[in-house]
C-alpha cells in the first residue's frame, strides 16, 4: 500500500533525477536527527534530573545552560583516548562503534512520517529487534576486552539481562503483529489512523467490543515499557553499569570519544525504544484527533513529540527509582513478565479468533 | 498466587507513588542559588551568613599587645608572633587605651594550615583577633595564603630595635653606674651589658 | 558399551576460578577510602577482607602533644558527619575529672544539638544507603534538609561541619535569639521530608526487595562483635546509652528505643538497620521538642574556669550514644595541661568489624548494600 504514496525518496528522485542523491539524503536525515536529538536528550536529562532534585542544573554555558551538551561533547573529544595496556586492542576499539552502529541501524526502518521512512521494508519490526540484540555484542566486547573485572561483571550481567528481557518484549511485539497482521511499521501506523481510540493502546480500530481487550493491551504497553527500560540499560535496570557496585560497568575503562560513543548509543537506543512504543501503541505519526493537524509534515511533529514523551518517562523513572539486583532482575522477567506476556498473547489470539 | 499478584501490584503502586513525588518536585521551586552571581549573603530567604561564622581571621594590630596567647592556643601552630619590648614613653597606647608593652614587628598567620577552630579568639585579652564572615579568599599560590598582619615597616622595626638596644644599653649602663655608686666601696665587677635582641616568645 | 553411565553432575565439580576483586580505596560506594578485598564466586561473595588505615592521622598519639581544648578540633574530624556528638563524651570526661557542673542551659543546648546532629547523621546514612541502591533523588532531598540543620549549627558555633562547640565547662558561644523557633521549624521540615522519603525510597518495592533479608546480623553475633547503635538495635537489641546509662539530662525526656523487628524480612537485615535510623529521627524530634519546651533562654553558657585546663591526676572512661553507636573516650590525666593518653572507642571501627561476618554468601550488589547499612565514616574507622 506504500506504493501509491509519494515518499520523500521518490520526491527527491523526481526533483534531482538521481537515485544516489535521494539515497544519501534519506540516509543522512536520521543521522542529523540523531545528533540533534542526542544533544537535546542529554540536556533534558541534566535539566530534568536537576529540577526533580530541586537543583538548577547546568547554568553557565549559554542562557540556562542550553549549550551544555555541546560543551560536554567537546570536552569528551578533547580527552585523552586511553587504551589500557592489558586490553584486547582491536575488540576494545571496535566495541563502542559497534554499539553505536547497532543503535543507529535501528533508525533505518523508523517511520518518521507517512511519507518518510528511510527503508520501508516489510520486516521492519523484526529488523529493529535484531539490531537491538546486536548491541549486546558491543557490550560484551567492550566488557571483555577492557580486561577489567568490573567491566567483565557488567558485561556478563548485561548479556543475561538483555537476552532475558527480549523475550517478553518479543512476545508483546508479536501480539501487536497479530493484531496488525503486518510487520511493516508503516502498515502498523496506518492501521491506527483516525482518532486516538484507534491506537493499539486502546485495542486498535474496531467496534465497541474491543473494550474487552483494553486491559490486555494496556498491560502489554506496561510490559513493553519495562522491557524497553531493561534493553536500554536504564534505571531501574541499569545493573550493567550499576554505578555504586561496578563503578561504571562495561565502560569503566573507556574515555574520550569512545566513551562518547557509548553515551550516544545509549541515547539513540532510548529513542529507538521510545519510537517503537509510540508506533506500536500510540499511533506513531497519526494525529490523535482525526484529521486535525494530520498530514506528512504534522506526522513528523506527532511522531517526535510522542517519542519524546517516552524519552521523558525514561528519564523520569531513572531519577525516581533505585536499581534492582541482578537476580531479582531475572526474576522479574522470567517469573512475572514472560508469563503475563504469554497470557496477553493468548487473550489477543482468542479475541481475534472470535471477532 | 495471592502473594504473587500482591507483589506485582505493590511494585507498580510504589513506583507510581514515587513518580508522583518526583513530578511534584519537578515543578517545585529550586533551592540552590547561583553562587558567585548570587551571593549567599543576599539569599532571598533572609538566611544570611551568621555573624559568628568562623571564616577568615582578622587581627587588629592597633589592639594586639603581643601576648602570644593566640599562638599558644592554636592546635596547628599556624600563628607566629614576634615581639619587641617597648621603650617607655615611645609607644602610643593600644586602641582601647591600654598601655602598649610590646611592639609586634611580625604577626603571621598561615591560612593554608588554619583549621578555623576558633580557639585563638578566646584567650585574646584585647579582642584584637577576630573571625570574620569573609570566606572568599582562595588563592592560586600557597604563599598568598600566608598573611602578614603587622603594620610595622622594616625601617620602623630597625629603628625600634636600635632604640631598644640603646635604651637597654643605657639602662644597663645606668644600672651599672648605680651599682657602681652603691657598691663603690666594694669595687665590684661591672654587670654584663644586655643586648636588645628580637625576642621570640614561642 | 551397552549401558549408559549416568554422569553425576554437581555444581561444585565445575572447575571454576574465584575472582579476587579490589573494591576501593577509590570506589563510589565504599563511603571513603575503605578497601575491601572481595573474593567472588561468580557474583557470590565468598570472602571479604576490609583493609583500613588509608585515612590514619595518629589522632590518639597526636592528642598527647595537645592541650585539652586543642584536642576538641581533632575530635571533630573523627566522625565528621556528627561532630557535635563526638565532642560530647570527651568534654564530659574532662568535666567529670575536674568535677565541673555545667549550667542547666548548657545541658539543654547540648542535648538539642546532639539530637539535631543525630538527625543530620541519619539523614546522610539513609541518603547514602539509597544512593548505594541507585536512588539518587532522595539523596539530594535529605541533603537539602541537612543544610537547614547545619545552618543552625553555623549560627551557634560558626562552623558548618566541624564545630568545636562543646567546650570544657560549657559551650563556645551562646545560641542566637530565635533559636527555639528555628529549631522547631527544622523539626517540622524533617518530619515532612521523612514522610516523602518513606514513600519515595524506604517503602518502595524495589528498595525493599534490595534490602530485605540481606545481611542478616543475629543478635548474638552483634553482641559478640561489640556492635552498638542502629546496627545492634536493628538486630533487636534495645541497647541505647541514653536509656541504659543516662548521661547529661536524658533521664528527663520521654522517648522510645527503636529496635528492628523484621518488618519486611528477617530481624537484623539491612532494612531493619535502616528503618531503625529512620524512626530514630522521629524520636530525636520528640526529644528536641521536649527540650525546647523546658530550656531556659537566659544564663551564661560557660562555667568559670582557670585559664589552663588542668584536670587532676586520674583516669576516666566516658561514653555517649553517638548516632552510630557507643562512642567512648578513655582519658588519662597526669595533672598537666596535656593529656597523658587518650584512647577512643571508635563506633564505626567496631561496627565495621562485623562486615566480613554478615556479608558472606550474598551477591556482590548485596555487599554494597550491607556496607551501606552499617553506616561507617572512615574518619572514625582510621582516626
Amino acid at each position: 500500500m506504500e506504493q501509491q504514496i509519494l515518499t520523500l525518496y521518490d520526491w527527491i528522485v523526481k526533483l534531482s533525477s538521481s537515485n544516489l542523491i535521494a539515497l544519501i539524503v534519506v540516509i543522512t536525515l536520521p543521522l542529523v536527527f540523531l545528533m540533534v536529538y542526542a544533544l537535546v536528550a542529554i540536556l533534558g536529562e541534566l535539566k530534568i534530573s536537576a529540577f526533580i532534585q530541586e537543583r538548577l542544573g547546568p547554568m553557565r554555558t549559554g542562557p540556562w545552560g542550553i549549550i551544555q551538551p555541546v560543551a560536554e561533547v567537546v570536552k569528551l573529544l578533547q580527552k585523552e583516548d586511553i587504551t589500557p595496556d592489558a586490553a584486547n586492542k582491536p575488540l576494545f576499539n571496535m566495541a563502542p562503534f559497534l554499539m553505536f552502529t547497532a543503535a543507529y541501524a535501528g533508525f533505518a526502518v523508523i517511520p518518521f512520517s507517512s511519507h518518510f521512512v528511510p527503508a520501508g521494508i516489510n520486516l521492519g519490526l523484526f529488523y529493529i529487534f535484531a539490531m537491538g540484540s546486536l548491541a549486546v555484542i558491543g557490550l560484551v566486547m567492550g566488557g571483555w576486552a577492557s580486561n577489567n573485572k568490573y567491566s567483565l561483571l557488567g558485561a556478563l550481567r548485561s548479556v543475561a539481562q538483555i537476552i532475558s528481557y527480549e523475550i517478553p518484549a518479543a512476545i508483546v511485539i508479536l501480539t501487536i503483529v497479530v493484531l496488525a497482521s503486518s510487520m511493516n511499521l508503516q502498515v502498523i501506523n496506518a492501521n491506527q489512523g483516525g482518532w486516538f481510540w484507534n491506537w493499539y493502546l486502546f485495542g486498535g480500530p474496531g467496534t465497541a467490543w474491543k473494550l474487552i481487550i483494553i486491559p490486555v493491551t494496556f498491560s502489554m504497553f506496561l510490559l513493553y515499557l519495562v522491557a524497553s527500560l531493561a534493553e536500554t540499560n536504564r534505571t531501574p535496570f541499569d545493573i550493567p553499569e550499576g554505578e555504586s557496585e561496578l563503578v561504571a560497568g562495561y565502560h569503566t575503562e573507556y574515555s574520550g570519544m569512545k566513551f562518547a560513543m557509548f553515551f550516544f548509543a545509549e541515547y539513540a537506543n532510548m529513542f529507538v525504544v521510545a519510537a517503537l512504543i509510540s508506533i506500536l501503541f500510540f499511533g506513531g505519526w497519526n494525529s490523535p484527533f482525526g484529521d486535525f493537524m494530520n498530514g506528512p509534515i504534522w506526522g513528523v511533529f506527532w511522531f517526535i513529540s510522542k517519542s519524546f514523551v517516552f524519552v521523558f518517562v525514561q528519564i523520569w523513572l531513572r531519577w525516581t527509582l533505585p536499581r534492582l539486583r541482578v537476580d531479582q532482575l531475572m526474576g522479574v522477567t522470567w517469573k512475572v513478565m514472560t508469563p503475563i506476556a504469554f497470557i496477553c498473547f493468548f487473550a489477543i489470539g482468542l479475541w481475534l479468533m472470535f471477532n | 498466587m495471592k502473594k504473587y499478584i500482591n507483589n506485582i501490584w505493590l511494585g507498580i503502586y510504589t513506583v507510581l507513588v514515587g513518580m508522583k513525588i518526583t513530578i511534584i518536585h519537578l515543578f517545585a521551586k529550586n533551592v540552590t542559588v547561583q553562587y558567585p552571581n548570587k551571593h549567599p549573603l543576599e539569599k532571598a530567604s533572609g538566611d544570611k551568613m551568621p555573624m559568628n561564622a568562623r571564616n577568615r581571621i582578622f587581627v587588629d594590630m592597633d589592639l594586639c599587645n603581643g601576648c602570644n596567647g593566640c599562638a599558644r592556643a592554636c592546635p596547628v601552630n599556624c600563628i607566629t608572633v614576634q615581639t619587641l619590648k617597648v621603650v617607655p614613653g615611645d609607644a602610643p597606647p593600644l586602641k582601647n587605651g591600654e598601655k602598649r608593652g610590646l611592639w609586634v614587628p611580625s604577626y603571621t598567620l598561615d591560612f593554608a594550615k588554619c583549621c578555623f577552630c576558633g580557639l585563638c579568639i578566646d584567650p585574646c585579652p584585647t579582642e584584637a583577633i577576630k573571625m570574620t564572615t569573609e570566606f572568599e579568599y582562595s588563592a592560586y599560590d600557597r604563599k598568598d595564603l600566608f598573611y602578614k598582619f603587622s603594620t610595622m615597616t622594616d625601617e620602623e622595626i630597625q629603628q625600634k630595635k636600635e632604640l631598644l638596644a640603646n635604651f637597654q644599653a643605657e639602662k644597663a649602663k645606668k644600672e651599672a653606674e648605680a651599682k657602681k655608686a652603691a657598691d663603690a666601696a666594694k669595687a665590684a665587677e661591672a654587670p654584663k651589658p644586655e643586648t636588645g635582641e628580637l625576642k621570640i616568645d614561642n | 558399551m551397552g549401558e549408559t553411565k549416568k554422569v553425576e553432575f554437581e555444581y561444585s565439580q565445575i572447575d571454576s576460578e574465584r575472582m579476587r576483586l579490589n573494591v576501593g580505596p577509590q570506589h563510589p560506594s565504599t563511603h571513603g577510602v575503605l578497601r575491601l578485598e572481595v573474593e567472588l564466586d561468580g557474583e557470590i561473595v565468598t570472602e571479604v577482607i576490609p583493609h583500613i588505615g588509608y585515612l590514619h592521622r595518629c589522632f590518639e598519639k597526636h592528642c598527647e602533644k595537645m592541650t585539652y581544648p586543642q584536642v576538641i578540633p581533632y575530635i571533630d574530624r573523627m566522625d565528621y558527619i556528627c561532630a557535635m556528638n563526638n565532642e560530647w563524651p570527651y568534654v564530659m570526661g574532662i568535666e567529670k575529672l575536674m568535677g565541673i557542673e555545667v549550667p542547666e542551659k548548657v545541658e539543654y543546648i547540648r542535648v538539642i544539638f546532639a539530637e539535631l546532629n543525630r538527625i543530620a547523621n541519619h539523614q546522610i546514612a539513609i541518603a547514602t544507603f539509597g544512593l548505594d541502591a541507585g536512588a539518587f533523588t532522595p539523596f539530594l532531598y535529605l541533603f537539602r534538609d541537612r543544610e537547614f540543620i547545619l545552618s543552625i549549627f553555623e549560627k551557634a558555633s560558626g562552623g558548618r561541619l566541624l564545630y568545636n562547640y562543646y567546650w570544657v565547662g560549657g559551650l563556645a558561644a551562646d545560641v542566637h535569639k530565635e533559636f527555639k523557633e528555628d529549631v522547631l521549624s527544622i523539626v517540622k521540615q524533617v518530619r515532612e521530608t521523612n514522610k516523602e522519603i518513606a514513600d519515595l525510597l524506604l517503602y518502595n518495592k524495589i528498595f525493599i526487595e534490595r534490602v530485605a533479608n540481606v545481611g542478616i546480623l543475629p543478635a548474638d553475633v552483634a553482641i559478640s562483635y561489640g556492635c552498638s547503635g542502629p546496627v545492634a538495635r536493628g538486630s533487636g537489641l534495645a541497647f541505647d546509652l541514653r536509656k541504659d546509662a543516662p548521661y547529661s539530662i536524658y533521664d528527663r525526656f520521654d522517648f522510645d528505643v527503636v529496635t528492628g523487628h523484621g518488618e519486611v524480612g528477617t530481624v537484623g537485615d539491612c532494612f531493619d538497620r535502616n528503618i531503625v535510623r529512620f524512626h530514630e529521627m522521629e524520636q530525636s524530634c520528640r526529644i528536641i521538642e521536649q527540650a525546647i519546651e523546658q530550656m531556659p533562654m537566659d544564663g551564661d553558657v560557660r562555667e568559670k574556669l582557670p585559664k589552663k585546663i588542668r584536670p587532676p591526676k586520674g583516669e576516666i572512661y566516658t561514653k555517649a550514644e553517638n548516632p552510630k553507636g557507643e562512642l567512648g573516650f578513655y582519658i588519662v590525666s597526669n595533672g598537666t595541661d596535656k593529656p597523658e593518653r587518650i584512647k577512643s572507642r571508635g563506633t564505626s571501627f567496631v561496627n565495621l568489624s562485623v562486615l566480613p561476618e554478615i556479608s558472606k554468601g550474598y551477591l556482590f550488589a548485596d555487599l554494597i548494600m550491607i556496607l551501606g547499612s552499617v553506616d561507617i565514616v572512615l574518619g572514625e574507622v582510621d582516626r
